[in-house]
C-alpha cells in the first residue's frame, strides 16, 4: 500500500515534470504534502503491531491527543490488544466518568467508565469542540489512518512537519505552518515536544519517536483486526496455492486425451 | 434424453420432476466446443463472483443499519466487533471490483471473438442488461457505508437526472425522497441494493438459457460441424473452470487479506457530511470510463446522453458489425482496431480519475470521440471493406493437423450467416 503510494507519487511527479512543468510550480506553492514513507512494524504480509510502540503511542494519545481528539470507535476493553491486563484496563477506564441512566428514579447519573464503554470523548458534541478550538473541529482519530491518503505516514508527517513559515507566506492568527498538511496551514498547535511525555520503558521521547509511536497506535485503532486478517490471509493463500495446483494437475490429466 | 440414475430415490423424483435429467443435460453432457481458451473461463467466474457478493451481502445486511445516524457506525461495528465481519466486508468491497474486472474481461472477450453475432444477439443483449443492473447495484451499494464519497457520489450521480428536460428536477426529488440526499434516499437504496442482485440472477438465468440454445462461441468463431468438434461440459470444462476459479481466488484473497483498501477512497472512511464537499469527488474505478465520457461533453444533458449512449451502442452492436466472420483472429484490420479500443477504454478510465483540467479534458474528449467512432463508423465500414483471412473448415481441423489451405472456407463462412 505504502509502496504503491510512493510509486504513484513518484510517477505523478515525473509525469508532471515532463509533461507540464508550468503546472508543477504553482502546485508546490499551493501546498503540496510532504509524505515520507517510514518503517512500520505492521508493514508487509507478516507485519504485526509492535506492542511496546502501541503502549507508548497510547500514552501519547492519553497525555496529548485526547485533550481535543475523540476515539469513539475504540472501547477500553480493546486495550487488551496492546497487552494491558484486565485490572489495568479497569483502572484506565475508571479515570473517566460517563453519563448513564436513567436509573429506577428516572434520573441520569455519572459513573466511572467500564471496560465495555467506548473511549470518553473530550467534548460533548462538535459545537462544543469547535468553540473550545477557535472554530476548528479536531477530527475523531478512530479511522484517521484509513481515512487519509498515505495512512500512518501521513499522520507521522503532520506531527513532524511543523516549521517556521517562509518569509513570503503569511500565516493568520490561530494557524500554524505545517508542510505535512494540505495547504500548509493547520489549526492544530504543535502537539509534541521533546520529553513532552515520559515513557515508562525509558525510550527517549523525541518528537519523532512520539510521532512514530502514536501513529502506530492510531494505525491499530483504525484496524484492530489487521493481525488476524494477515494471519488468515497467509493460511488462505497457502491452502489455495496447493488446492489450485491439484486442480491444475487434475485438469492436465483429464484433458490429456483431447486433441 | 433421459439419463440413467443408479439411486432409486433420484429415479423416483426424476420421473415426476425431471430436475436431475435437466442438470445432467445442461451441466454434464452439455456439448461444448473443445477449443475454448482460458478467456472462456470468465463467464463462470462472473457467476461465482455474483454468488460471493450475494452470500457476503446477505450476512452483512444482518449487521447493517440503514439510517443516516447509524449506517457509518454500524459498518465500523461490523469491521471491529462482528466475528470475521472485517472479512465479510472486505470480501464484499473487493468482490465488487473483482466482479467488474471479470465482467469487463468477459465483455472484451465477446467483442474480440464476435460472440455478439448471429445467432447470439439476444445472449449479448441480455449480457448488456446484466452490466446495467450491476452498475445500478454497485452504485447504490457504495452509498450504504455513508462515508463522504458515498454521500457526494450519490449527490452527483442522482443529480444527473436533473438534466432531463422539463421533469428533471421532479425526478431527482422523487429519487431522493426529499430535497437532498438523506435518510429516505439511504433507505430506498438499501432496499434496492438488496433486490437488484436477485434481478441479476434472473437475467443470468435467461443469459444461460440463450447460451445453451446454440452453445458457446469459440476462438475460431466458426460453427460446430460435428460431434468431433465437441466435448461434454463435465468433466472437461468443470475442471478447467475449477482451476480458473482457484487462480482467481488466489488473486482475490491477495487483495482481501493484504491490500483490502486498494480499490477504495480514503475519504469514504470519513462519515458523510453534507456541509463539507470533498475537493475531488471520484466514483469507483469501474465507473471511470463512463464518468470521463459524461464530463467530456460540455453540456449537462449531452453528457448524460453520451454516457448512456456508451452502453446503448453495445445493445445495437450486433447490427453495427455486419462482418460474417466472428473471430478477430481472422480479421486482420479489426484486430488492430480492437486493441485500439482497449487502449481507448483504459485511457478513458485514466481520464475519469483525473480532475477535469488542462490536457486531461482534451485527452478525455479525444478518447470519448474515438469510443463512438469505433462502434458507429469503424465497425460498419470494416464489415464492408475488410477482407477476412480464410477460415478453417472445422474446429477439429486446425488441431488434428492438415495445415493445407482451405479453398472457399471464407465463402463457406459467409454462406452460413
Amino acid at each position: 500500500m505504502i509502496a504503491r503510494i510512493k510509486t504513484l507519487a513518484a510517477a505523478g511527479l515525473v509525469a508532471s515534470a515532463l509533461a507540464v512543468p508550468t503546472f508543477a510550480v504553482p502546485a508546490q506553492a499551493a501546498g503540496e504534502l510532504e509524505i515520507a514513507a517510514q518503517d512500520w512494524s505492521f508493514d508487509g504480509i507478516f507485519g504485526t503491531y509492535d506492542r511496546a510502540a502501541l503502549q507508548r503511542g497510547f500514552q501519547v494519545y492519553q497525555n496529548v491527543c485526547s485533550t481535543c481528539h475523540a476515539l469513539k470507535h475504540i472501547a477500553y476493553r480493546n486495550l487488551a490488544d496492546l497487552g494491558y491486563t484486565e485490572n489495568e484496563i479497569k483502572a484506565i477506564a475508571a479515570e473517566k466518568n460517563v453519563t448513564d441512566g436513567p436509573n429506577d428514579e428516572g434520573e441520569m447519573f455519572e459513573r466511572p467508565a467500564k471496560p465495555s464503554d467506548t473511549f470518553v470523548s473530550p467534548f460533548p458534541n462538535d459545537n462544543a469542540a469547535r468553540t473550545a478550538n477557535g472554530g476548528a473541529l479536531p477530527p475523531d482519530l478512530s479511522l484517521i489512518v484509513d481515512a487519509r491518503k498515505g495512512g500512518a505516514d501521513y499522520v507521522y508527517g503532520v506531527l513532524t512537519h511543523y516549521k517556521d513559515a517562509p518569509a513570503d507566506v503569511k500565516v493568520p492568527d490561530g494557524m500554524y505552518y505545517n508542510t505535512g498538511f494540505a495547504g500548509h496551514q493547520i489549526a492544530m498547535p504543535p502537539p509534541l515536544f521533546p520529553d513532552g511525555v515520559t515513557y515508562g520503558d525509558n525510550t527517549p521521547a523525541t518528537v519523532a519517536q512520539q510521532a512514530h509511536d502514536v501513529s502506530t497506535f492510531l494505525a491499530w485503532a483504525s484496524e484492530p483486526n489487521m493481525e488476524q486478517r494477515k494471519r488468515a490471509g497467509v493460511m488462505t493463500i497457502l491452502f489455495l496455492l496447493i488446492f489450485t495446483g491439484l486442480l491444475y494437475a487434475t485438469k492436465r490429466k483429464i484433458w490429456a486425451d483431447v486433441h | 434424453m433421459a439419463a440413467k440414475f443408479d439411486n432409486s430415490i433420484v429415479r423416483w423424483i426424476d420421473h415426476r420432476l425431471p430436475i436431475f435429467s435437466f442438470m445432467h443435460h445442461e451441466m454434464h453432457e452439455y456439448p461444448t466446443p473443445k477449443n475454448l481458451s482460458y478467456w472462456w473461463n470468465f463467464g463462470s467466474l462472473a457467476g461465482i463472483a455474483l454468488v460471493i457478493m450475494i452470500v457476503s451481502g446477505i450476512v452483512l445486511a444482518m449487521n447493517y443499519t440503514p439510517h443516516v445516524d447509524y449506517a457509518f457506525d454500524s459498518v465500523e461495528r461490523i469491521m471491529r466487533d462482528v466475528n470475521y465481519g472485517w472479512l465479510l466486508r472486505y470480501m464484499h468491497m473487493n468482490g465488487a471490483s473483482f466482479f467488474f474486472i471479470v465482467v469487463y474481461i468477459h465483455i472484451f472477450r465477446g467483442l474480440y471473438y464476435g460472440s455478439y453475432k448471429a445467432p447470439r444477439e439476444l445472449l449479448w443483449m441480455l449480457g448488456v442488461v446484466i452490466l446495467l443492473l450491476m452498475m445500478a447495484t454497485a452504485f447504490m451499494g457504495y452509498v450504504l457505508p455513508w462515508g463522504q464519497m458515498s454521500f457526494w457520489g450519490a449527490t452527483v450521480i442522482t443529480n444527473l437526472f436533473s438534466a432531463i428536460p422539463l421533469v428533471g428536477d421532479q425526478i431527482v426529488t422523487w429519487l431522493w425522497g426529499g430535497f437532498s440526499v438523506g435518510n429516505p434516499t439511504l433507505n430506498r437504496f438499501f432496499s434496492l441494493h438488496y433486490l437488484l442482485p436477485f434481478v441479476i440472477v434472473g437475467v443470468v438465468v435467461l443469459h444461460l438459457v440463450a447460451l445453451h440454445r446454440f452453445g458457446s462461441n469459440n476462438p475460431l468463431g466458426i460453427d460446430v460441424k460435428s460431434s468431433k468438434d465437441q466435448i461434454p461440459f463435465h468433466p472437461y470444462y468443470t475442471v478447467k473452470d475449477a482451476f480458473g476459479l482457484g487462480v482467481y481466488l488466489i488473486i482475490f484473497a491477495g487483495f482481501v487479506f493484504f491490500a483490502p483498501n486498494f480499490f477504495g477512497e480514503p475519504d469514504n472512511y470519513i462519515p458523510a457530511n453534507p456541509l463539507v464537499t470533498p475537493p475531488h469527488i471520484v466514483p469507483e474505478w469501474y465507473f471511470l470510463p463512463f464518468y470521463a465520457i459524461l464530463r467530456s461533453i460540455p453540456d449537462k444533458l449531452g453528457g448524460v446522453v453520451a454516457m448512456f449512449g456508451a452502453i446503448a451502442v453495445l445493445f445495437i452492436l450486433p447490427w453495427l458489425d455486419r462482418s460474417p466472420v466472428r473471430s478477430g483472429q481472422f480479421r486482420p484490420i479489426f484486430k488492430i482496431f480492437f486493441w485500439v479500443l482497449v487502449v481507448d477504454v483504459v485511457a478513458l478510465t485514466f481520464f475519469g480519475g483525473k480532475p477535469p483540467e488542462g490536457w486531461y479534458v482534451t485527452g478525455a474528449r479525444i478518447a470519448t470521440a474515438y469510443y463512438f467512432i469505433h462502434f458507429l463508423m469503424i465497425l460498419p465500414l470494416l464489415s464492408v471493406f475488410e477482407t477476412p483471412r480464410q477460415l478453417p473448415k472445422s474446429i477439429s481441423e486446425p488441431v488434428t493437423g492438415g495445415g493445407a489451405g482451405f479453398a472457399g472456407a471464407t465463402a463457406a463462412a459467409r454462406e452460413k450467416v
